[in-house]
């Protein structure tokens, strides 16, 4: 059962990185945040996975800290960031 | 498969730390930062600091990315000159020389460390009976080291000192930062009203399992701090004039315990910051209370800002 | 019995693990914002769910897995709301636009 946990630990990780991409593409800074805010739901998942096979309790506490502030950066982002002028949608947004 | 869970937060943090430092747009660096701190969390659990990732988490999933948001956005207006700007091939050759001494320097450091490291954890393990807690960090933090542990609090408050000294005189006293505006009846006011009773209680529980476990009163002070800037983010409360009294009481409210405390120890066990046979756990205890919520209070405070507005109610100061 | 639950968890985290895939394919396939952030609730809410769900009956007592489901309603509510705010941020305009790198 370890293995397994162990293997599913780093087959999100390893997913939600190649989610990442996004952060080097864009277009958009929307597009960047989601990124890190599925970065942060596969990486609670992979701390839980791996705290579960190494058998540790407190691991949990870890993602559940994590959790809270899951929409952290995202509140931040919108609070922030101010609209650009509008009419300059980028390339591929549907309009 | 334990290689596997390893080797992607390993690589990760390698290739988010390159492209974070070359990346030229703020913000992408920015988030970049942000996955990078996640990542680190992941790895810090990996190497059994659970104490650490506990930190890791708090501190950069709930200040550091507001923290560098917020800048972001502040920087957003001068990007594009900073863009335009190119330093001097004398200039780029001489960063890329101390750059590159720096990493030679921390490489050999890091290479020539005796193996294996010199170490004073068994003897935390063995004289950790006296101090009561169950918690090696906590024992070294609040009994050990109690010092250190003082001193750091001393110094985020100098911090906060640094940060509102950044006021321009005719605002001095006044509130931190910009008054947020949100839509009230809006999501982001909803989850500002939904999520801080919750994270109240996440912060004490991660407070109080310190005794024993990973957390204490940082990490707790740290989740306690992040809901408050959510409510002030949420236009759902103002941030207080730093000139009220109660809150600076409130400030050094824990630091002052502290040192009473230390001084206590210099008359009843013979040295500052000693405690009595017997004492230990009560005392420790009353000290990470007296420190959770002024920990709590300046981690909020400097992330609030410099003051920005005078203290008068207003949205908007009248022009005189 | 106990292999019994073994195959639910095996089950569980896998389709868990295969949500996760989905949200990243989606986000780095999917022609625009909100499309994208649709791929990404996916693996918010069931990625996390059904993980926690196989990892439930290994964990010891009744509060540690209080505790699970407190971090799944946890990400859930985060989840929610963050993209509710990151799609009317994209909405509103990107909120900056500008050439690629």
């Amino acid at each position: 059962m370890a293995e397994f946990l162990l293997g599913a630990a780093g087959f999100v990780l390893a997913m939600v990185a190649l989610g990442l991409v996004r952060i080097l593409r864009g277009p958009g800074d929307a597009d960047r945040m989601m990124a890190a805010q599925l970065l942060g739901s596969g990486g609670i998942a992979a701390l839980l996975l791996g705290g579960a096979a190494i058998g540790d309790d407190t691991v949990v506490d870890v993602s559940l800290t994590l959790a809270l502030l899951a929409a952290f950066a995202s509140i931040a982002f919108v609070q922030f960031a101010p609209p650009s002028s509008p009419g300059a949608p980028d390339d591929e947004e549907r309009t | 498969m334990i290689e596997v869970f390893h080797l992607v937060p390993a690589l990760l943090i390698g290739a988010l730390a390159v492209y974070t430092t070359v990346a030229r747009d703020t913000f992408a660096a920015t988030v970049g930062f942000i996955a990078y701190g996640l990542m680190l969390t992941v790895a810090w659990v990996q190497l059994h600091g659970v104490d650490v990732a506990l930190t890791e988490s708090a501190i950069g999933g709930g200040l550091t990315g507001l923290l560098l948001v917020r800048a972001s956005a502040k920087l957003r207006a001068t990007e594009a000159a900073a863009r335009a700007e190119r330093p001097r091939a004398s200039t780029r050759l001489a960063a890329a020389i101390l750059a590159a001494a720096v990493s030679a320097g921390l490489a050999i450091a890091v290479l020539a460390l005796p193996d294996p490291a010199p170490t004073l954890a068994p003897e935390v393990l063995a004289n950790m009976g006296p101090t009561g807690v169950g918690n090696p960090i906590t024992a070294v933090l609040m009994a050990f080291r109690a010092t250190d542990t003082l001193l750091e609090a001393i110094v985020l408050l100098l911090a906060l000192v640094g940060v509102w000294s950044l006021a321009p005189d005719r605002v001095w006293g006044g509130r931190p930062g910009p008054r947020y505006n949100a839509d009230p009846d809006g999501i982001l006011a909803f989850i500002a009203r939904v999520l801080p009773p919750i994270g109240i209680i996440v912060g004490i529980y991660i407070f109080w399992v310190g005794a024993d476990d990973p957390g204490g009163k940082f990490q707790g002070a740290t989740i306690v701090a992040a809901m408050w800037l959510l409510v002030l983010m949420a236009g759902l409360t103002d941030a207080p004039p730093i000139s009220r009294r109660l809150l600076r009481a409130g400030l050094v409210a824990g630091p002052v315990a502290f040192i009473a405390i230390g001084f206590a120890g210099v008359a009843t066990a013979g040295a500052f910051l000693a405690y009595p046979d017997g004492w230990s756990k009560p005392l420790i205890l009353v000290v990470e209370f007296a420190l959770m919520p002024s920990l709590a209070l300046t981690l909020g405070l400097i992330m609030a800002g410099a003051p920005e507005r005078a203290e008068a109610a207003s949205p908007r100061e009248a022009a005189p | 019995m106990s292999t019994l639950v073994d195959l639910f968890s095996y089950v569980a985290i896998g389709a868990g693990a295969i949500f996760f895939l989905a949200g990243t394919v989606g986000l780095l396939r999917f022609p625009d914002t909100l499309t994208r952030l649709h791929a990404l609730t996916k693996a918010d809410n069931l990625g996390l769910g059904l993980v926690v769900l196989g990892l439930l009956p290994h964990v010891a007592g009744v509060l540690p897995a209080l505790k699970l489901i407190a971090i799944w309603l946890l990400v859930l509510l985060s989840g929610a709301d963050a993209s509710q705010l990151i799609a009317r941020a994209a909405r509103r305009g990107e909120p900056r636009s500008r050439p690629g790198p």
